[in-house]
């Protein structure tokens, strides 16, 4: 039984014992449900996307209110009095989502472009100000709130009984993870994991970080207005008290508890928390001679000890231990007939595609790059050494958009590059690898390299979601698997990328480069950690992308290696290029050698 | 609204403003040190003001069962690193899990001081200690996880502390003592001399901490620390010596705002929570770095805060919580660059 079938399995016994369920069973399956879904929001925002927000319970109030005041003020009524009663729930859901869309887009605008931490800190303020205001505003009832919510009606159905409202809020929660299953199996879903480990490593694939964080943390609130709309319409009434902030925490709690990076740890979550709430709310205040909300003190106990001895929550304890019965899902390998990448023409040998002119970088006092003047042909490898300390990979950064440079230019192909992302480096034809790796560790190899087509496709998150994309997909994989075979990892193809050694995560990160089709290559120290073979192999794979035309730059401390390989070679000191030319002509440059073995040997020579 | 009220309404922004200036002051140390945005700050608020209230009460406050609790519990933890073979530095651990904890039990339980200035210092006693307490149960074990992880762990605390404060202080409010009962009418302006006692008291902690940051060895091992952790350790600075004086100031500095605070306004359990965010708002505004941008936006808090009770005051919290989008956006137009996070 493979999980695939063991998760139709459950999905089908939950649903035949659906008629079985008491009236207070169903009462808590459809709260679990409805919390669920927030919580799986909140999975793809802080387990998946590494950001996390406080505040989705007033996204959940934003929802509920919505439809309930569509559905009862009499304001709405007058303006929508030729409406039937039964469109109104459905206008009320619109409103709730484009509410919803509007201030997270707000609050992300603000928050998102700054340090990962203020958009919870933005969030806690916004669900803490939610509260009052919607206590506070009269035509929203106030603290009391607003009754009379009308059921849904589906086709002049009436959804009134908690037990088939219940089939709908699990109908939407399921297939909300459906969806999202797809999304993270997708060439997006491959560029929102890359967020969490560091967003230069995206950029530099081409990934907008910015725009998908904005996306996510859209997505999330948006399944948190369902879920509120829904609430509404089970309940039939809203006050503020189930939106405040520490529901908001509880929900973030939901998903760190369960597993933050699984769609299923949601589900898991928000059945412990919910369950555990009800029994700790009957005996603590038994326990402890005294009324009052103390289930806090264990939920925030249980909440530090997860995060202090399983930080990824207890899922994947589950999981480990389900997966002697279950057999994980076979790797699919077998499109090899995928259709190939469209590929763009390299640049003609000979011409130069990038063009640093006068590069200076200050940091303070401190002239890190002094008036530097570098540029790469196509069909050249180019070295770029130095002693440490020497502004190789501040340099690095001014070429590959990381960073601005003080003054000076930057020319990729032609364009004028100053004060431009790294992704429009990428979407040019630029690929990089890192000093100090930058993989997902936890991801195998052949997503890893994916990632690096990331520019190559075009499907979005719609089309991921609703599997439109497995052509294009296919062909992604297909090409991921065509660098990793030429780099010859493909015995390792579907292995964590942090279980191989750090030589081979070097020649993953080449791979990743290779599969976003690249007219310029730069390589930080490609040989280091790997052994004298690999090495051949290496120098080996990279003269064989020189044939093929493209411009390599390789910074690199193995003289051996940089001397048999490069075709020029520049010299940088303390900032300044000190040398430029063939190795043997850099090689006999006395300045050189006085920067590599001290200006006061006069024997130097030898 | 007249000069009058304008001027009573500036007053009581500048009070609670100086709050929040070392609320603040507290949440900055301590994220720049630790990386830890500490939002049970707040707590150490509360905490000191009811058990104040309890000792002026003439009881035993029952936040010394808790102080002795979590000193068992610490050298519980310690006693089983040291047996799994890990370094445990006896010293400062007997400080602050044996000595203070035993003088302010001492001082609780049997010489239930009469005197304000002992029942200041028994208060103190007993929150300060607290801190580095908590910092080596909840937050040394995670010193290398993201600030992500430690905002949601401080989060876990908050509500750990909250219910127990509600379990030990019980949810009855609590008011304590005036420090200084004098009022003077200046042209018309009541002036407390309760007030004077919180924007001196507030006014002379910013300058300590300014010397002891300038001038003390420690003070220096902690910015180096805030500027560059491995740098620092690489320099010998133990990084859980910084952690323990890091929250043992932190700790001071609420316990001193709920002491100053208490005769001013009812103190319930969760009080601390608001005060501790809208220091955090007073934070913000300095970017979680900047120490004078900290107290500038606490000012500003504190005024805003003021009027807005005048003008709006069911929509108070909403306005002064509001007060950090502007702010947020604001530092947001001065980045471009994507970061990588810790």
């Amino acid at each position: 039984m493979t999980s695939r079938h063991f998760t139709w399995l459950a999905i089908a016994l939950f649903a035949l014992a659906w008629p079985l369920f008491g009236a207070f069973t169903i009462t808590l399956v459809n709260y679990i449900g409805l919390y669920s879904l927030v919580a799986v929001g909140l999975v793809m925002l802080t387990g998946v996307g590494g950001i996390t927000s406080f505040g989705q319970a007033a996204f959940v109030g934003l929802g509920a209110y919505a439809t309930a005041w569509i559905c009862t003020s009499p304001t709405a009524a007058q303006a929508l009095s030729a409406l039937p009663a039964g469109a109104l729930p459905w206008l009320g859901l619109l409103l709730g989502l484009a509410v919803t869309a509007l201030i997270a887009w707000f609050l992300g605008a603000v928050t998102l472009p700054l340090a990962g931490h203020f958009l919870p800190l933005g969030t806690l303020a916004w669900g803490l100000s939610l509260y009052y205001i919607f206590g506070n505003l009269d035509g929203l009832g106030g603290f009391t709130g607003i009754t009379g919510v009308p059921a849904l009606t589906i086709g002049g159905f009436e959804l009134s009984s908690p037990r088939v409202l219940g089939v709908l809020i699990w109908a939407v929660l399921l297939l909300a993870i459906w969806a999202l299953h797809n999304l993270l199996d997708s060439r997006e879903g491959r560029a929102i994991r890359a967020l969490k480990s560091g967003r230069v490593m995206a950029e530099s694939m081409g990934v907008d970080t910015g725009r998908q964080r904005m996306k996510l943390f859209v997505l999330a609130a948006l399944l948190s207005a369902v879920s509120g709309w829904l609430y509404a319409h089970l309940q039939r009434f809203v006050n503020p008290t189930p939106f405040d902030l520490n529901i908001g925490i509880e929900y973030l709690f939901m998903a760190v508890v369960g597993g933050s990076g699984h769609l299923w740890g949601a589900v898991l979550g928000a059945t412990l928390i919910t369950l555990l709430k009800e029994q700790l709310q009957d005996w603590l205040p038994r326990l402890l001679g005294a009324s009052g909300n103390f289930e806090v003190i264990v939920f925030g106990l249980l909440m530090l000890l997860v995060l202090q001895r399983a930080a990824d929550g207890l899922w994947p304890l589950i999981a480990a231990g389900a997966r002697k019965f279950i057999k994980p899902e076979a790797p699919r390998h077998a499109q090899t007939t995928a259709a190939e990448l469209p590929r763009h023409a390299l640049p003609p040998a000979g011409q130069s595609v990038l063009e640093a002119r006068e590069v200076t970088k200050r940091f303070g006092g401190l002239v890190a790059n002094n008036a530097v003047n570098l540029d790469v042909k196509a069909g050249e490898v180019h070295a770029l050494i130095g002693p440490n300390g020497a502004g190789k990979s501040t340099f690095f950064n001014m070429i590959s958009g990381v960073d601005d440079p003080t003054s000076g230019t930057v020319a990729l192909l032609g364009q004028a590059m100053a004060g431009k992302p790294s992704r429009a480096f990428a979407a040019l034809g630029l690929g990089r690898t890192f000093q100090h790796v930058r993989l997902l560790g936890q991801r195998s190899v052949l997503e890893n390299v994916a990632v690096g087509a990331h520019l190559r496709g075009h499907r979005g998150w719609l089309s991921a979601m609703l599997r439109r994309d497995r052509h294009e997909e296919a062909a992604l994989l297909a090409e991921a698997r065509r660098q990793i075979e030429r780099c010859g990892l493909t015995q390792y193809i579907d292995t964590p990328a942090a279980s191989l050694p750090l030589g081979q995560q070097r020649i993953v990160e080449i791979a990743r480069a290779l599969a976003g089709q690249p007219s310029v290559l730069l390589l930080d120290e490609p040989a280091a950690g790997l052994r004298h073979l690999e090495k051949q192999a290496l120098a080996e794979l990279l003269a064989q992308l020189r044939a093929e035309g493209l411009a390599v730059l390789v910074v690199e401390h193995d003289m051996e290696f940089v001397m048999n390989l490069a075709d020029r070679v520049t010299v940088l000191e303390f900032g300044t290029v000190i040398a430029l030319g063939t190795p043997a002509q850099v090689q006999a440059d006395p300045r050189v050698m006085a920067a590599y073995l001290g200006s006061d040997m006069p024997g130097a020579q030898a | 609204m007249d000069a009058q009220i304008a001027l009573m309404l500036g007053q009581d922004g500048l009070v609670t403003g100086a709050i929040y200036a070392l609320v603040a002051l507290a949440l900055v140390l301590v994220f720049s040190v630790t990386r830890v945005i500490f939002i049970p700050q707040g707590e150490f608020v509360t905490y000191a003001a009811l058990s104040m209230a309890a000792i002026q009460a003439g009881g035993v406050p029952s936040a010394i069962w808790l102080l002795l609790g979590l000193a068992v519990l610490t050298l519980v933890v310690e006693a089983w690193r040291h047996w799994r073979g890990l370094h445990v530095d006896w010293g400062s651990t007997a400080v602050w899990a044996i000595v203070l904890p035993a003088v302010a039990a001492a001082v609780a339980l049997w010489v239930r001081p009469a005197a304000a200035w002992a029942q200041t210092v028994l208060a103190l006693l007993l929150i300060v200690p607290m801190g580095p307490l908590l910092y080596r149960l909840v937050y040394r074990p995670l010193a290398h996880a993201s600030v992500l992880m430690l905002l949601i762990v401080s989060v876990a605390l908050h509500w750990v502390m909250v219910g127990l404060g509600l379990y030990f202080f019980g949810a009855e409010g609590a008011r304590t003592a005036t420090m200084w009962d004098a009022r003077w009418d200046l042209g018309g302006l009541p002036v407390s001399g309760q007030s004077l006692v919180v924007i001196g008291a507030a006014v002379v902690l910013l300058a300590a901490m300014y010397v002891f940051f300038e001038r003390s060895i420690i003070g220096k091992a902690l910015r180096a620390t805030a500027i560059n952790r491995v740098g620092a350790r690489l320099m010998g600075i133990p990084t859980d010596l910084s952690g323990d004086i890091c929250f043992a100031l932190a700790a001071l500095i609420g316990a001193v705002c709920g002491l100053l605070i208490a005769p001013i306004t009812t103190i319930y359990y969760d009080t601390g929570f608001l005060i501790g965010l809208k220091g955090f708002v007073a934070a913000i505004v300095g970017g979680l770095m900047s120490y004078p941008m900290s107290v500038l936006g606490a000012l500003l808090v504190g005024q805003l805060e003021s009027f807005s009770s005048f003008w709006a005051s069911a929509f108070k919290e909403v306005i002064v919580f509001t007060l950090i989008i502007p702010v947020l956006w604001w530092r947001s137009l001065n980045t471009r660059h994507v970061e990588d996070e810790e």
